[in-house]
């Protein structure tokens, strides 16, 4: 089989990420409950997991950074840890439904959200936001990186238009971390949200959030910390203040050697890689007759994902027939991302996606084009 | 029946502080382990570096006052 769902999550993984879960399993106690070596060795695992982290996305502490099971639960906890009713919150038509629904649900309580129109190439007209910022306005929420076109947000342009004018920058990164270089202080970005199993390699059920030192969020949960027992409240400290329960300390110690392995091999390198095997396939998909391609493929930064379809086929009838006559495994139909598929058009159609990562080589690019010139030939 | 012996006990604001402080104090040599914290301190939690009184020098003590969370540091005779 030819993987190209790595935007969904990644399948082949560096070996040291599957050896350091094995690991976990059968050596590490409870990380911040006791004393005793298993429990410590827990601790020192989620730490050390925290430090990488946290050198990754270019966080200024390693206590800035709060594991969660996914970024669907980072980006829940940030939404309503830090607004409520009465609040404006401004975020645009690209988002994925882990963004748009806390924002419904959010409207639903009393806030005022909005939406930047993004135009045919899935692009969000970011020059709209300041006419767009109210009194209530207290933040900006949006993706780094689109799932369904790989289009970039240029987050240290709309950090600026949120210094100027006082609000949060709030980023989902689910597409973007381990992708693309992220430096979170030099973006401005105040809360980036992130998940453990897709560019960064690691096993599903592991991810988390930045928050910028300073910035307090009401925990979604409540309970067991580990620290400050006998206090009638979850304590307010980062990054515990974030993690109540038993953290999946054995996927992060997974999520832990994935990071160092990004960082020993280079994320220039990771991010490069991918942008050749992603130009690739767009010069030979191109060429196919009546394809129609989605995003803004200029000089720009991109995540490595091409979204497409030939003519009229339903693009879940095309992931089919990749999967079944040619083992090359897409996705297909709506990518939870309800409002930029109208601003596609392919509500109905829905869009069929490839996604590169780092272990897919030029030759799978190559069988991809080859079988969509395939089906394309056939119909 | 063990000797009894006088101990500086510092701790943490919160797990992550301890851990950063053991890999501060590791790595520079400073003495003293990661303990669970002693029940007669109502505080910070639930590890605690514990170094013996006479191993805390002048070296030592400016190590420790160099990490950061730590919460209170108390001496206890364990």
């Amino acid at each position: 089989m030819i993987y190209l769902d790595n935007a969904a999550t990644s399948l082949h993984r560096p070996e040291c990420v599957g050896r350091a879960v094995c690991g976990a399993l059968s050596s590490l106690g409870n990380p911040g409950r006791g004393a005793h070596d298993a429990a410590l060795e827990a601790s020192r695992t989620i730490y050390t997991a925290r430090q990488r982290i946290a050198k990754l996305l270019g966080a200024e502490t390693p206590s800035s950074i709060a594991f969660a099971s996914n970024a669907t639960e980072a980006l829940n906890t940030a939404i309503f840890g830090l607004f409520g009713p009465g609040d404006g919150i401004i975020t645009t038509a690209a988002e994925h439904n882990s963004v748009l629904r806390p924002l419904y649900l959010l409207s639903l309580r009393g806030a005022e959200v909005s939406y930047v129109h993004a135009g045919k190439d899935g692009m969000p007209d970011y020059s709209s936001i300041p006419s767009m910022i109210t009194a209530r306005t207290k933040a900006i929420v949006l993706s780094h990186a689109s799932n369904v076109t790989g289009n970039i947000s240029d987050l240290s342009a709309i950090s600026e238009i949120c210094r100027m004018n006082g609000l949060l920058l709030i980023a989902d990164g689910a597409q973007a971390a381990g992708c693309i270089r992220t430096d979170v202080q030099k973006s401005g970005v105040d809360v980036y949200c992130f998940t453990g199993h897709k560019g960064l390699m690691g096993p599903q059920g592991t991810g988390g959030l930045y928050v910028r030192p300073g910035i307090k969020i009401r925990p979604l949960k409540s309970g067991g910390s580990g620290i400050h027992s006998f206090d009638r409240m979850h304590p307010d400290i980062m990054p515990e203040a974030l993690e109540a329960g038993t953290l999946n300390c054995h996927g992060i110690a997974g999520l832990s050697a994935a990071a160092e392995y990004i960082m020993s091999e280079g994320i220039d390198k990771i991010e490069a890689h991918e942008a050749r095997l992603c130009r690739m396939f767009l010069d030979l998909a191109r060429d196919i007759p009546d394809i129609k391609i989605y995003g803004r493929f200029g000089d720009e930064e991109r995540a490595p994902i091409v979204s497409l379809n030939i003519g009229d086929l339903d693009s879940g009838y095309v992931c089919g027939i990749l999967s079944e006559k040619y083992e090359v495994a897409v996705r297909g139909g709506a990518h939870c991302a309800p409002l930029l598929h109208k601003s596609l058009g392919t509500v109905k159609q829905g869009a069929v996606r490839f996604s590169f990562g780092y272990f897919n080589t030029e030759e799978d690019v190559l069988t991809a084009a080859a079988a969509l010139r395939d089906i394309s030939a056939g119909r | 029946m063990r000797k009894k012996e006088n101990y500086i006990i510092i701790t943490f604001v919160s797990t992550t502080s301890a851990m950063a402080a053991e890999e501060y104090l590791r790595t520079r040599s400073v003495p003293g382990r990661m303990i669970p914290l002693p029940g007669s301190i109502a505080a910070g939690c639930g590890l605690a570096w514990r170094i013996a009184l006479r191993e805390y020098d002048d070296t030592a003590r400016n190590m420790i006052q160099k990490l950061e969370g730590v919460e209170e540091i108390h001496t206890l005779t364990m």
